[in-house]
């Protein structure tokens, strides 16, 4: 069983949701990136996404496109980022990691070379966002060879055959974008993403997170009525943004720490 | 116009020229993505829809464009015969048009009020424009924020039009940047939205659909060579930065033996100076906006700043059907730098009195290079994708000359 399985089994087994943070390796400097996934999990992550940054990142909206480009000007890449996992591991062997970024770094490496790097760091998974299942599926495969879990993307829009093809070549975890439009995009319709979950966790018959939108507490918990994990990306970005760099570690940890007694307040599985 | 009964059918039903093309994209394009080539099959296989199409390429662009023997600058050069493709005398004055006319026409059929564009130089920008104005549509056009400060007037010219100009911050603030925005903007405003792409790329549809629209250039050359010169060139040449005029003036030519297709890139500095466009040439096969074409990218796939001195072929990607033309060798890929292309622009004022853009004096200077290489009876075939009105400034700056 892989590691992002056996989190999300304990998880169920006591009924309580996986809060996934997302943040740039790199950003806001590359000598953070570790603390800060030290910081997540103490604060009550259960998988941390950590994005790796690209020139071009296309599906990203301006809070993620700030960090992306802080990273890439402090030097960061595919092979640094893959390091940092590495440094990670030292210190944490229990908290899954899952890659989250873009196709052509990974093409530039190589997929072979790129699945055996991020095996051997301790990498558990990898969500390319420019990879939807039809074009990735020497690359799932590769992936899944190499012990990892290729993450796919479902959003309000995907018809019942797309989520078919999801739960076939993906494992591990759903990622459900719960609106239309870029990271950090505005409004999260609550109402729609209840009414689709109970099809969508039935359909892929794997664990789903919802993200996109959720900035809070309160809208953590409330999507986690609904939902197996909370993905929450861009406000932990503005978090680091707005935090002076002493403190940035620190009053990362404090957000995640409101969001996972949010969580925690749920009680029994998702309706 | 169609060419469904020719050997070469490409790309396959999922977008894919060999192993280039494709749908690269977040699962939030793919339903909108699925909707657009379900409009566009229909729209192409509607015998009123393309009646349509053809009516505005005549009435409103003034097609068909002629074909033009450059006899003296030929005679200058001693060698082979050059043969001009006039797309410069269309209606906004370059090939941009046939492309945002078909795509506006789709919109339509779609039900979609609202047209948004990326542009570089502002061509492409001016042409969407243009038709949105012509059928009434609202138009936002993304332009990298660098290249607002540098096309100030193609700028204002959008803003006459009625169009809506967004600079843009993000990245290299240049037209790389403006696609990436705007398909921000088309995944967030996909119900009321329709994304007109100005080149031969983006996810599939689009390098096929921006192709079939422009490849009225070349079927007409098919037509117009023959009753020019008896018979067609030996050579066809265009410049190429996302490919569009090329693979307008390719595609009809691809399965006629014996016609050598030749696409010219931006060398910039020089193809060693690491300053230059020419992203078949000096690139490598990757992943960007949507699909999979050469690259100019780092080591660690980051994609990297260009440079051009004109502003439509300074862009690190190449339309996926080029890709895949060069690696089958049905076309040939060559360059030429910024130099050359402005002595070509120079030459051809002085010898023919066209001024043409600097994007097409990247063809006419590679035209002139082989054609002293070859005897009289050969015939070069150049695509001149538009007028040089718009590159003004930044010739008179070569020059020493300020307005
Ligand atoms: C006159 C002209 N030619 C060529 C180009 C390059 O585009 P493409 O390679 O798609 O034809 C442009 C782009 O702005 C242009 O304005």
């Amino acid at each position: 069983m892989s590691r992002i399985q056996s989190v999300f089994q304990s998880l169920q087994a006591s009924g309580r949701r996986a809060l996934i943070p997302f943040i740039t390796a790199g950003d806001p400097a590359p000598e953070l990136t570790v603390p800060l996934m030290h910081a997540l999990v103490e604060g009550g992550a259960d998988i941390i996404e950590l994005g790796v940054p690209f020139s071009d990142p296309m599906a990203d909206g301006p809070t993620i496109q700030r960090a992306s480009e802080r990273a890439l000007i402090n030097g960061m890449s595919l092979r640094k980022v893959l390091a940092l996992v590495s440094e990670f591991r030292t210190t944490n062997a229990s908290t899954p990691v899952v890659l989250m970024g873009y196709a052509n770094p990974i093409e530039a490496m190589g997929v072979e070379r790129f699945v055996a790097a991020a095996g051997a760091a301790g990498v558990d998974g990898a969500l390319v966002v420019d990879y939807p299942p039809e074009e990735c599926e020497a690359f799932a495969r590769t992936l899944k060879a190499g012990g990892m879990d290729p993450i796919f993307l479902l959003a309000p829009t995907s018809t019942e055959q797309r989520i078919r093809e999801v739960a076939t070549i993906g494992s591990g975890y759903i990622y459900y974008v719960s609106l239309k439009g870029v990271t950090g995009s505005g409004a999260l319709d609550f109402n729609d993403v209840a009414a689709r979950m109970p099809q969508i966790r039935q359909g892929v018959g794997m664990p789903v997170g919802v993200g996109f939108g959720i900035r809070d507490a309160e809208s953590a918990r409330r999507i986690g009525e609904v939902a197996d994990a909370v993905v929450i990306g861009s406000r932990i970005i503005e978090e680091i943004e707005n935090s002076p760099r002493d403190q940035a570690v620190a009053r990362v940890k404090n957000f995640v720490e409101g969001v996972r007694a949010a969580l925690d307040q749920i009680q029994g599985a998702p309706r | 116009m169609q060419t469904a009964d020719k050997p070469y059918r490409f790309p396959d039903s999922r977008g894919h020229f060999g192993p280039y093309g494709g749908v690269f994209v977040a699962e939030t394009l793919i339903p909108a993505l699925d909707e657009l080539n379900a409009a566009y099959e229909a729209c192409r296989n509607n015998p009123a829809f393309m009646a349509e199409f053809e009516y505005e390429l005549k009435h409103y662009v003034g097609r068909p464009s002629p074909i033009y023997h450059a006899k003296r600058m030929s005679d200058s050069l001693g060698g082979a015969q050059i043969y001009l493709k006039r797309e410069d005398l269309n209606h906004t004055g370059a090939h941009k048009v046939n492309n945002c006319i078909g795509q506006a026409l789709v919109a339509r059929y779609m039900g979609k009020p609202r047209v948004i564009a990326e542009t570089g130089a502002g061509q492409h920008g001016v042409a969407t424009a243009t038709v949105a104005a012509r059928y009434g549509m609202e138009c936002v056009v993304y332009m990298g924020a660098e290249d607002v400060k540098r096309q100030a007037a193609n700028v204002y010219r959008m803003k006459l039009l009625g169009a809506k100009v967004v600079p843009v911050e993000s990245g290299s603030r240049t037209l790389k940047d403006a696609l990436n925005e705007a398909m921000r903007d088309w995944v967030t405003n996909i119900h009321n939205t329709f994304y007109i792409i100005g080149t031969v790329a983006g996810p599939h549809p689009y390098p096929m659909m921006v192709r079939d629209f422009q490849a009225v250039i070349g079927a007409e050359c098919l037509v117009q060579m023959p009753e020019m010169t008896g018979r067609q060139p030996d050579y066809v040449i265009a410049c190429v930065g996302g490919g569009s005029n090329a693979m307008g003036i390719f595609y009809p030519y691809i399965d006629v033996p014996g016609v050598r297709l030749i696409g010219v890139e931006a060398y910039g500095e020089g193809l060693d100076s690491g300053r230059h466009s020419a992203s078949l040439t000096g690139g490598t096969p990757g992943v960007l906006h949507g699909n999979r074409t050469y690259l100019l990218q780092s080591e660690d796939g980051q994609i990297i700043e260009t440079h051009s001195i004109s502003a439509g072929l300074d862009y690190p990607g190449v339309g996926p059907e080029h890709a895949w033309l060069k690696d089958s060798d049905r076309a040939e890929y060559v360059g030429v730098t910024d130099e050359e292309a402005l002595a070509a622009f120079h030459n051809l004022c002085h010898l023919e009195g066209i001024i043409p853009a600097l994007e097409s004096s990247h063809a006419i200077a590679y035209a002139a290079k082989l054609a002293p290489t070859l005897p009289r009876d050969k015939i070069l075939l150049v695509n001149l994708s538009g007028r040089g009105d718009k590159d003004m400034h930044t010739v008179a700056e070569k020059s020493g000359i300020q307005f």
